[in-house]
């Protein structure tokens, strides 16, 4: 069982990588890119007798304590094998 | 009256923070390896500069989970002293022991010189020989310095009197060219409600004597050990 974890900035907060990211695409010629925002992602592989349910509710808690800092981020959590 | 410093793996400004508290203050001062836990010897604790835990996540992110941090809670809580510079900082805020966060600098860069800050409450515990409105030179290095909270935290802030230093011009004007790395409201250091506990991106201990540019970080530890003197009578 693996949990994906995505953590992204919340819509509110500016990106200053992200803007440096869009502007590198840009003189790369993609002119049609409106925003590129950065985030970060997790796998945490779990033993395979976890169930869905367990798996993620252990990755959401994870996610929240750990990956993402909650003033300026938001979580997303998928479970996969 | 004793300091403690504590030392992550990967902190960097521990010594200097140790030598100013030996030689200009003149007080006892430990290092407090992360591991400790018992922190009852001490009145003050020092969260120095540095990169713990290689800035692995989010600066200050894993430094939070040492065990040397459920006593600094509890030992803030107490209504000791709690002095966090830079990724001290970093992590007081990723603790929860200071609100907002400090996200990447708004240019991108590592910046590293002397700023000007200016003293916008003198009434506090590591400000109370320092006068309000006072401006101090001061340096910073840091990528993530770029201090962010949401707008009911920002008016709390601003109520409690909590912003203690904001980045300012050589004149005391908090301009935006003045701010080095975009923090909201031009904030360079913030305390918690009870204003025991302070946390600020420039670095006071480098600032200590006039062979290295400046000694106005002097007043802010000469202030603690004022504090520190007053809760022991």
């Amino acid at each position: 069982m693996k949990a994906k974890v995505y953590v992204t900035l919340k819509p509110s907060v500016l990106d200053p990588q992200g803007k440096a990211i869009h502007h590198s695409v840009e003189l790369l010629g993609y002119e049609q890119i409106e925003d590129v925002r950065q985030g970060k992602y997790f796998e945490i592989a779990l033993g395979a007798n976890v169930s869905e349910i367990d798996a993620q509710q252990t990755a959401e808690r994870i996610a929240k304590n750990v990956l993402a800092n909650p003033v300026i981020e938001d979580y997303r959590v998928e479970i996969g094998s | 009256m004793k300091f403690g410093v504590i030392v992550f793996p990967g902190s960097n400004c521990d010594h200097d923070a140790y030598h100013v508290l030996s030689k200009h203050v003149g007080q006892p001062v430990d290092f407090v390896w992360h591991k400790q836990t018992d922190l009852s010897g001490y009145d003050a604790l020092i969260v120095p500069g540095g990169f713990s835990y290689g800035d692995y996540l989010r600066a200050g992110a894993l430094a939070k989970f040492s065990p040397v941090m459920k006593s600094v809670k509890d030992f803030a809580a107490a209504g000791k002293f709690v002095f966090g510079v830079c990724n001290g900082f970093q992590i007081l805020c990723e603790a929860g022991l200071l609100p907002g966060a400090l996200m990447r600098n708004k240019d991108l860069h590592f910046v590293c010189r002397h700023v000007n800050v200016r003293v916008e409450n003198g009434a506090t515990p590591f400000t109370s020989e320092l006068e309000q409105g006072e401006v101090l030179s001061i340096p910073v290095a840091h990528a993530e310095g770029n201090y962010v909270c949401d707008d009911a935290t920002l008016a709390e802030l601003e109520n409690n009197n909590q912003i203690v230093f904001r980045y300012c011009d050589e004149n005391g004007e908090t301009t935006t060219e003045a701010n080095p790395n975009g923090s909201l409201s031009n904030i360079a250091g913030i305390s918690n409600r009870e204003g025991n506990v302070l946390g600020m991106m420039p670095h006071p201990e480098r600032a200590c004597e006039e062979l290295l540019g400046s000694n106005d970080g002097r007043d802010i530890f000469r202030s603690l050990t004022k504090a520190i003197e007053k809760s022991e009578s």
